[in-house]
């Protein structure tokens, strides 16, 4: 399977296109359903993370998203030129104290974490924000 | 767009929002004005129907956590039903079950607020 990539204007309606894109490479990669929704998702929280975070909804930006297949490994990479967002700094929350406290926001990085084998976010200040996520294929 | 719908209406005095399609950071905005609005009419008592609902990430999950504890202040609640297991994943990836009432069925949690009454 190929290197593909889509490149999509900061605007939430790009949002299901992203996560169309993903779930083809994915199936076409072997996964099953679940393990497709799980990936798309994570594709999605990423996605959403730029668009509010790195970039406020200015809808003039554009973000990357770009698979890269290799033998059992599935990496997505989301990359962007937005402001600089360090979620390696957030502590992953305790969901219930969490849920009990009624916070907003947030979750998506915890989600991230929990849907994908790997997520690892790479800064170069002023030029480019990455988050890397890998899910591994289990036959 | 008419990837995410929301069809309002009444079981036995309590408010159901039907959930259609895909709920993301795009389609919330909607979800977020439709609980507002029934908040703002004093209508407290909400269920929140997802027999079609084909997909949530967590910025709608954050719309029923916006509202939970506005409405339980009021006595009322918002209960959850007929959530497809893709649907049903998601909330317990993040621990929702242990503080949303989620069920089956509508007419259960229709029944669960009349029994409370």
């Amino acid at each position: 399977m190929k290197q593909l990539t889509l490149t999509i204007e900061s605007r939430t309606e790009q949002l299901i296109a992203v996560r169309n894109f993903v779930s083809v490479a994915a199936q076409d990669f072997g996964f099953n359903d679940e393990e497709v929704s799980k990936i798309a998702l994570a594709v999605d929280e990423a996605c959403t993370n730029v668009i509010k975070h790195a970039y406020r909804f200015d809808a003039t930006k554009r973000l990357k998203v770009t698979i890269k297949p290799a033998r059992t490994r599935f990496e997505v990479l989301i990359a962007d030129t937005g402001l600089r967002f360090d979620p390696n700094n957030l502590q992953t929350p305790d969901m219930r104290e969490y849920l009990r406290n009624f916070k907003q926001g947030g979750l998506g990085v915890y989600l991230m974490k929990t849907l994908m084998d790997e997520v690892e976010y790479h800064m170069t200040p002023g030029k480019k924000n990455e988050v890397r996520l890998v899910k591994y294929l289990r036959r | 767009m008419s990837d995410f719908k929301i069809l309002q209406r009444e079981n036995k005095g309590v408010s159901v929002l039907e959930l259609k399609g895909y709920l993301d950071a795009h389609t919330a905005p909607k979800l977020e004005d439709a609980i507002q609005n029934l908040i703002t009419s004093k209508r407290y008592n909400i269920v929140v129907n997802c027999k079609d609902l084909s997909y949530i990430s967590s910025a709608g999950l954050g719309v029923f956590m916006a509202f939970i504890e506005d409405v339980r202040t009021n006595k009322g609640d918002i209960k959850l039903s007929n959530m497809s297991p893709k649907v049903y994943n998601v909330f317990d990836l993040l621990g929702f079950p242990l503080l949303y009432d989620i069920v089956k069925e509508e007419h259960e949690a229709v029944q669960r607020f009349l029994k409370s009454k």
